[in-house]
């Protein structure tokens, strides 16, 4: 794992917020009213975003490798669909009581990921991801099966604004549920907490000398991340009316880890610039052949490992060092 | 009373061919502790070069075996050298997207040269008959399975335990620095090593159509499994991985007999079970 982008120093409880991270977040607005026909798409970045984001708490604060991060993801969809298949439409309280579901079952996963090592903790969360997937399936009375869920009756926001056709909604919904999430996250991973999931990534066996309880920190962390992951499924399911068994899929945690090392993980910007370039990438290759798609993704990743750990947001790092050097 | 035995029966040959295609990857973790979420991209080689083979050239069924082992070992001591080996040192996570990259690459590739259906094999007439044995139908393609991996395995115990390289093998996955320092040419053990799990497991995909079926998911689809029995049996033993698919094997086709409508549940919880319970395998040694 790379080492943190950004030095201890004692200012870091109380981030300043940076030009272009202002930017970086006012690029939405001209891309919303630019593309008035990609709107569901756009909304699909800001959901995978967030989801991309939580696995960044996990994976690259906290350094806990996951392969089945699509179980809170799917959870979080499954319990959305479920509560508006049942008469629960109203979303606000549905996407709180969706995340809330997928955190809690995140901490009971916990119990079992964070004591193990690398190759146990990438084992069971592959396990419990595969579990969920084939529960999902099996129990077809209650989730649709294969077929998932569809048609699913979600209200209108507030009582006054439904989720239309054309995505205007939907996309302003899960911008701010990613703005939302990010400014908390953002003070998460800078507040002593953070720091303290910092230095168990970097120095595990230091950590309790000075006082951490690591594996409450860990277990803390992954509950929050699957709540995230929780908000990030349900915001899925409601903006698009149907929950689908690939939310639950391994091809969907593999995906994931792929946006957020795409994108540069431990930084949590580099997370949302993974999932826009993944999803942009995707929609835009799709026409072509799905086995090509698999292909250079593959290919990708393979490249990536080899010679460009840390991702995107890395590689600009490194330039950026670069520029400076040389003045 | 029969069909227990039946399912006995049909468990093990299954058992086998998880462990013959395990083999590689346990010990690829338990030596050189990577993480290879590519090895059953290796078994999956093996058996559409095995369809290959037959179909285009009209090689025999047996005569395919030696040529898969051969050519997937080959690909698999090109891969070491060329790849595997810059990612010893790195970090598990590391070692995990590289080995989906690769095995994404070879799934897509699968997919394009032959399609995403099933592969149909014809097996030679003398593997495709049921015999009958204290009244209960064995087939013979599995009664040769079980042989082959039987005699396969007594061999290889014996090369671990009665050669030259066998013992600096298990030096180097004691202790691979002293191994080094007494003179082992540890690199190229790897390399070795790897190539053979690479084969056998390739040759093991070629078995496994007639079993498990070919299909371009093939090396996804059946991935928990490999990586299961070497988590369960410990990585880098042999013994433990032995055990670990024959119970899998054992269990995987008894509760798809019993409780059909549970599916792979069964497998998926007993696999977070036991690696909660036993975290460094049954047989395993704590590192």
């Amino acid at each position: 794992m790379a080492a943190a982008p950004d030095a201890v120093t004692p200012g870091i409880a109380r981030p300043r917020w940076h030009p272009l991270e202002i930017a970086f977040w006012i690029i939405p607005i001209p891309a919303f009213f630019a593309f008035p026909d990609r709107r569901l798409l756009l909304s699909q970045i800001f959901v995978y975003g967030l989801f991309a984001l939580s696995l960044d708490l996990v994976l690259g604060y906290a350094g806990i490798l996951s392969l089945g991060h699509a179980a809170f993801f799917g959870t979080g969809a499954y319990t959305a669909a479920l509560l508006a298949h049942h008469g629960w439409t109203e979303p606000l309280t549905g996407l709180i009581a969706s995340g809330a579901v997928s955190a809690a079952f995140g901490l009971l996963v916990s119990l079992l990921v964070v004591p193990g090592s690398d190759l146990g903790r990438l084992m069971v969360t592959l396990g419990v991801g595969l579990l969920m997937y084939e529960l999902a399936n099996q129990a077809s009375s209650i989730t649709g099966g294969v077929d998932g869920l569809t048609d699913l009756p979600i209200g209108a926001l507030f009582g006054k604004i439904p989720f239309g056709l054309d995505g205007r909604a939907a996309c302003v919904y899960s911008f701010a549920m990613l703005a939302l999430v990010f400014v908390l996250a953002r003070r998460l991973v800078h507040s002593p907490f953070g720091l303290a999931l910092r230095g168990i990534r970097e120095n595990v066996r230091r950590m309790p000398a000075i006082g951490v309880n690591v594996n409450q920190r860990l277990r803390v962390v992954f509950a929050i991340a699957a709540g995230i992951a929780g908000i990030a499924g349900a915001a899925l399911t409601q903006t698009t009316q149907l929950c689908g068994i690939d939310s639950l899929g391994f091809q969907r945690s593999a995906e994931l880890l792929i946006m957020l090392v795409f994108g540069g993980a431990g930084r949590l910007y580099g997370a949302l610039v993974g999932a826009t370039v993944f999803i942009v990438a995707q929609d835009a290759l799709a026409g072509i052949s799905p086995d090509y798609w698999q292909f250079w993704l593959g290919a990708v990743l393979v490249v990536l490992v080899l010679i460009a750990r840390g991702g995107l947001l890395g590689a600009m790092d490194l330039l950026g060092r670069r520029v400076k050097r040389r003045r | 009373m029969r069909t227990l035995i039946g399912v006995l029966f049909d468990g093990v040959a299954y058992g086998s061919l998880l462990f013959l295609i395990s083999l590689g990857l346990s010990v690829t973790m338990g030596l050189m502790n990577f993480v290879n979420l590519a090895h059953g991209a290796f078994a999956m080689m093996g058996g559409f070069l095995c369809v290959a083979l037959m179909r285009r050239f009209g090689v025999s069924f047996g005569l395919t075996l030696p040529l898969v082992f051969v050519a997937i070992g080959a690909a698999g001591a090109l891969l070491e050298v060329a790849l595997y080996r810059r990612l010893y040192r790195a970090s598990a996570l590391d070692q995990v997207l590289f080995t989906i990259g690769l095995t994404f690459m070879v799934g897509a590739a699968a997919t394009w040269i032959w399609g995403p259906s099933q592969q149909p094999i014809e097996l030679p007439p003398a593997l495709h008959h049921q015999i009958t044995v204290l009244g209960v139908d064995l087939g013979t393609y599995r009664l040769f399975l079980i042989g082959f991996v039987v005699v396969l395995t007594a061999a290889l115990a014996l090369a671990i335990t009665r050669t030259r390289i066998g013992a600096q093998l298990r030096a180097a996955v004691d202790n691979p620095q002293a191994a080094a320092g007494v003179g082992i040419n540890v690199g190229l053990l790897f390399t070795v090593t790897f190539a053979v799990g690479a084969g056998l497991s390739g040759l093991g995909g070629a078995l496994a159509i007639d079993v498990l079926g070919l299909d371009p998911t093939f090396a996804l689809k059946y991935l928990v499994y490999f990586l299961l029995v070497v988590v369960v049996g410990g990585p880098g033993s042999i013994r433990g991985s032995l055990v670990a698919a024959l119970l899998l094997g054992v269990a995987d086709v008894a509760g798809k007999y019993y409780v059909p409508e549970v599916g792979g549940f069964i497998i998926y919880a007993s696999m977070v079970v036991l690696l909660v319970l036993f975290p460094h395998g049954l047989h395993g040694r704590r590192t």
